[in-house]
């Protein structure tokens, strides 16, 4: 299994706050990696390090053999990383249907015509004739991913496409978090990179998310999670990493990291055996 | 003395078109530590903005030592008798840690008592006696958290109400806070803390409510609750567990 | 040598002055993240308030101060009353919006009350100069000086020792655990507004007493130094807004020793993108600072736009088209033709500042690109005027692309401040480069529409040529909002950091967009010169940038048909009914801060 993502003593400072630690990552081609841990110890961070949306001080991130470090989140997501971000960010007022079509902007290939270096300076205005003018490929293309975000917004069941012509910003909460994760399937991603994709839903929800993630990984998808849901996490990953302060304290396989005493006392929250709890008769 | 110092009645809570709190229902009693559980997005922290006023609820009551607060500003309610120690510190950076404290007594005018009061939380928090003239942004994580502390003390509340306290700390720090807030409540303030640290929470308070999606799932004694199974099951997602 | 002391010593005070401006921007943008464009009108109302107590009440100076604080105090109470509060959760630039309009209200009222015409405005000081090395310094000079020491003294008291300053200094770094407590900060936004508006309007009177002049016109220039100033200094910092004051002074005096009165403000604007584009939170700023808030532009409220089908707006451009056959009043037809010219405007501001969510203040420099463009093609090389419009609305997407394009790094205000100088910039390069524009004395002679050879010399023949124009470049818009193009430009709009993690370019997008919109600004300034055959550097001026968006908030932000109702809304009815002049502005004005208000998605609604 060869590495597609390679993170090496990735750091980052806020201040005096050492948010990302030396953290050393990797993730072969088709793994489900999930990444847990206390709120606050790091795991966005390094999301935002690994797609470009910030700098690190120090380290190197690679992927697919190839040094990204400090790419931009738009050459990254050309590159095939997606991800949905932890309190959703969906384009509010455009509609389900719309924000899928964005998602799958970098595989528009006629209407956003690649030319060698000088030409490139007018490949925007080529792009306006293009699309305004809308020759034959133009128009398939347009049609052809449009029946393919409309196949997404059916892997949802009847959640979204009922709704497909409804402005984002109508949806509910979990709906948005849908939203977002058809909009990062449609980048067609070689990774995929989901925060938090059940925060602010129900049981019957998380289970129902649950099930598409797990199909997302039998399709054969690379993906990395950050999630708190244990049972969830446990089920799907073929390997956990706990982070706590910036740092990543295990990594192995579920069953391992579970029984883990630092995982435990990270997570979980440490028992204090030194001082006995509070007993309360009142109550 | 046992009756409720802060209680929501019935509250429903939406953000534009999302609901956020259904029918929720909390009593904090008077002198207890009660802490509100739940994941991210469960609506904890929309609980507190509720309590101080941040946020106006659709429908419901919030009550406060008797009296309803729903038509009440902020401020207002902070003069009742609510301190509140945000999520994330919310330390005014560019101010002195001495100036942040004394922010904290901003809505008091009794010069001599503020200065009593001021010596009394330095002895309680020595480490701050030392820092008192540098800016509060400079701190680390910890002290920061003292400081948020130290600064609702001093307002002299009935009710403390925080948000994650321990969120972002290092275990050693982490157990500092939570001896803290037991020593506070033991001075006899109400304390209505909001955490993701369920285990952690748990040995502190007196009682517990569970929050997911909105709805308050479980509730109890914390004593029963922390060897609760269903807790775990709630709290972390698991799948249709009761 | 004396002179660079003089112009040193100049500088200075000039710099005093504008610090007691953007001293009060910097306070309040402090507490609420509001550029208050309404300061500039503070400190013309103080002006008058002080020409009345020195004309009509004989006061001596220190009486006249204390009376124009006062009046000046009560009204920043008032713009904050109106301006700020009821906005509190809108968009972060409503209020921005809302100040624009209060300030058009009150240049206006004023301007009706003391008429357009400039004043004196007497020191009632004995007229002494003092010599210092081989300069000379006066007794006013000395007067402006104390007051600006005074007041920076009494100010850092107010903010380090009083309850109330550190109310303020609290709420400035945040608003909410501020109010978690105790504080008030409705009670703390009043006080700020008082203080801000009462040095505003005490600079403005010592402005008049010191050039011995005064009129309605010098707010907006009154509101854009203190605005540069408080840039220059970051935004909301108070020490570096009276450091930025003194800087803004003497570069402006050197500058003026160097080339000229009349590059002054040029002086100004150019510094103030350099700061913006270079070091957005001031030269004082630590280097890896963040903005104190992300300040998001956009002015979108959530709507559901009406939809016309294309039968409607098919039916609707027929019976436009047939207005010159049924009405043939020439008035009508002027008017109507002056809606289509505006409507081409609207529709440029309304993909810009609606659809891709740049909000352009400066948008005028278009029409004058343009306009100057088409003239001095026609005159100078000779080409057809059909052509010369044409290569009008490329020059000016390629200029105004070019131009703006340093800026669309920034975000929200920052962007729009920023085209609000280069507005200014381009009308005084107008001004300044009399070999290509002839300068103050304007371009006369040009010639009248015509196409293909034939002379369109009728108002029928003006108005269906407009009107052929703008509908074909509203269609043009509605199907490139019809692509993906028109999605992208929209996400990046809606959420810019979502947007680049799918892999749209920012700059790309923006810059494409900008083009598009500016090639129909420039066909409008255009036409607007042949139809004027005279323009010069206030043809375009910045009252209508502002009209501009107006017209594209009241059809709706975004909306291609919202942006012709809007345009005939608000400059074909005023004429219908016939209201004078001075009283449009105010209308203008007060519909501006009105549709903020109760209805910003307009009447067609945002898409």
């Amino acid at each position: 299994m060869s590495a597609l993502l390679e993170v090496r003593g990735l750091t980052r400072r806020f201040g005096g706050l050492t948010a990302v630690d030396a953290v050393d990552l990797d993730l072969g081609e088709h793994e489900f990696v999930s990444i847990i841990g206390p709120n606050g110890a790091g795991k966005t961070t390094l999301f935002n390090l690994v797609t470009g949306l910030d700098d690190p001080d120090a380290g190197r991130v690679r992927l697919a053999g190839h040094d990204v470090t400090g790419f931009s989140p738009e050459k990254l997501a050309a590159l095939g990383v997606a991800r949905t971000f932890q309190h959703g960010r969906v384009f509010a007022n455009l509609s389900v249907l719309d924000n899928i079509l964005v998602g799958a902007h970098v595989r528009f290939k006629s209407v956003r015509p690649a030319w060698p270096a000088p030409l490139s300076l007018i490949e925007p205005l080529a792009e306006l004739a293009l699309a305004l003018v809308r020759p034959g490929a133009v128009k398939a293309e347009e049609a052809r991913m449009r029946e393919e975000a409309l196949a997404i917004l059916a892997r949802f069941g009847d959640r979204l496409l009922p709704r497909k012509d409804n402005p984002a910003y109508s949806l509910s909460y979990a709906n948005r978090r849908r939203v977002e994760i058809g909009r990062a399937l449609a980048l067609g991603p070689r990774l995929l990179m989901l925060d938090e994709p059940t925060a602010g839903m129900n049981q019957t929800e998380t289970a129902e998310m649950q099930a598409l993630i797990g199909d997302l990984k039998k399709s054969g998808l690379t993906i990395l999670l950050i999630e708190h849901k244990l049972d969830m996490v446990m089920q799907l990953s073929d390997r956990v990493i706990v982070m706590d302060e910036g740092h990543v304290i295990a990594n192995g396989k579920p069953a391992e990291v579970r029984n883990d005493p630092k995982v435990i006392e990270a997570y979980l929250g440490h028992h204090r055996a030194d001082r006995p709890p509070v007993e309360e008769a009142a109550e | 003395m046992s009756d409720a110092l802060l209680s929501l009645e019935n509250v429903n809570t939406f953000y534009g078109p999302v609901q956020v709190h259904f029918d929720l229902n909390v009593t904090v009693t008077r002198g207890h530590i009660v802490c509100l559980l739940g994941g991210n997005a469960s609506g904890k922290s929309t609980t507190m903005k509720i309590i101080l006023g941040l946020v106006k609820p659709q429908s419901g009551t919030v009550r406060f030592d008797g009296q309803p607060t729903n038509g009440l500003t902020t401020p207002q309610i902070v003069r009742r008798g609510v301190g509140s120690v945000p999520e994330a510190r919310r330390l005014f950076g560019e101010m002195s840690v001495r100036e942040n404290l004394l922010m904290g007594a901003f809505t008091r005018r009794d010069q001599k008592a503020i200065a009593a009061d001021l010596d009394r939380v330095l002895t309680q928090f020595p480490k701050l006696a030392e820092r008192l003239g540098q800016r509060a942004g400079t701190l680390s994580g910890g002290e920061q958290q003292m400081v948020a502390m130290a600064r609702a003390l001093m307002g002299r509340p009935k009710l403390i109400c925080m948000d994650e306290p321990t969120m972002g700390l290092s275990p050693l720090w982490v157990d500092r806070v939570l001896d803290l807030i037991a020593a506070i409540n033991r001075e006899g303030v109400t304390v209505f803390m909001v955490e993701q640290n369920a285990s952690l929470a748990l040995e502190i308070a007196h009682h517990a409510y569970v929050l997911q999606t909105g709805r308050i799932v479980l509730d109890g004694p914390a004593a029963t609750l922390r060897t609760d199974p269903r807790i775990r099951d709630a709290y972390l997602g698991g799948q249709e567990a009761a | 040598m004396s002179s660079w002391i003089d112009y040193t010593v100049n500088g200075l005070i000039i710099g005093n002055i504008y610090a007691l401006l953007a001293v009060g921007l910097a306070l309040i943008f402090g507490v609420s993240r509001l550029i208050n464009f309404a300061h500039g009108s503070v400190y013309v109302v103080g002006a008058y308030a002080g020409f009345l107590a020195v004309t009509y009440l004989d006061a001596p100076l220190p009486v006249t101060i204390g009376i124009v604080v006062v009046v000046g105090a009560l009204l920043g109470l008032g713009i904050e009353r109106f301006g700020l509060r009821p906005l509190q959760g809108h968009a972060h630039i409503a209020p921005l919006l809302a100040t624009i309009g209060i300030s058009f209200v009150l240049d206006q009222l004023v301007q009706l009350f003391f008429k357009p015409d400039p004043r004196a405005l007497p020191s009632t000081l004995l007229d002494q100069r003092f010599q210092i090395g081989s300069g000379t310094i006066g007794a006013l000079d000395l007067v402006i000086a104390a007051i600006g020491l005074l007041s920076a003294g009494l100010l850092y008291y107010f903010l380090r020792y009083t309850r109330l300053g550190w109310a303020v200094r609290a709420t400035a770094q945040d608003r909410d655990a501020a109010q978690q407590m105790g504080v008030d900060v409705d009670a703390v936004h009043r006080t700020v507004f008082a203080i801000a508006s009462g040095l505003g309007a005490v600079s403005g009177v010592l402005v008049g007493m010191y050039y011995n002049y005064i009129d309605p016109a010098m707010s907006f220039q009154a509101t854009l130094k203190g605005v540069v100033a408080q840039v220059v200094g970051g935004m909301g910092n108070v020490p570096g807004a009276i450091a930025g004051s003194l800087l803004l002074g003497l570069v402006e005096s050197y500058g003026i020793a160097l080339f000229g009165t009349s590059y002054r403000n040029l002086f100004a604007f150019v510094l103030l993108i350099v700061v913006l584009v270079l070091r957005p939170n001031g030269l004082f700023a630590g280097r890896r600072r963040a903005p104190p808030e992300p300040l998001t532009g956009t002015f979108i409220a959530p709507s559901k736009p009406i939809n016309l089908p294309p039968s409607a707006l098919l039916g609707a451009a027929a019976v436009a088209a047939l207005v010159p056959l049924m009405i043939p009043s020439p008035y009508v037809l002027q008017v109507l033709t002056n809606s289509w010219l505006y409507a081409l405007l609207g529709l440029s501001l309304t993909l810009i500042a609606g659809t891709v969510g740049l909000v352009s203040l400066g948008h005028a420099a278009l029409l004058a690109i343009g306009g100057y463009a088409s003239a001095l093609l026609t005159l100078n090389a000779g080409v057809p005027v059909g052509a010369a419009i044409l290569s009008a609305g490329l020059i000016t997407a390629f200029l105004g692309t070019v131009l703006v394009f340093p800026s669309f790094r920034l975000r929200g205000h920052y962007l729009s401040i920023a085209t609000l100088a280069i507005g200014e910039i381009v009308s005084l390069v107008i001004l300044n480069w009399e070999w290509l524009t002839r300068g103050p004395i304007g371009v006369s002679g040009i010639p009248s529409l015509s196409l293909f050879g034939f002379e369109l010399d009728t108002d029928r023949s003006v108005y269906w040529f407009t009107l052929a124009v703008m509908v074909i470049l509203a269609a043009v818009q509605f199907r490139l909002l019809g692509s993906h193009l028109g999605r992208v430009f929209r996400a990046v709009r809606d959420d810019d950091v979502a947007a680049r993690s799918y892999g749209i370019r920012l700059d790309r997008y923006k810059a494409l967009a900008f083009a598009f919109g500016s090639f129909a600004a420039g066909v409008s300034g255009g036409i607007t010169s042949h139809i004027y055959s005279y323009i010069n550097h206030e043809t375009f001026n910045a009252q209508l940038s502002i009209l501009a968006l107006t017209i594209v908030i009241l059809g709706g932000m975004g909306n291609v048909t919202g942006a012709i109702v809007g345009s005939v809304l608000l400059v074909g009815l005023p004429e219908v009914f016939r209201v004078a002049a001075e009283y449009r502005v105010l209308i203008y004005g007060l519909v501006l801060l009105l549709l903020v208000r109760f209805r910003p998605q307009g009447i067609m609604g945002t898409l």
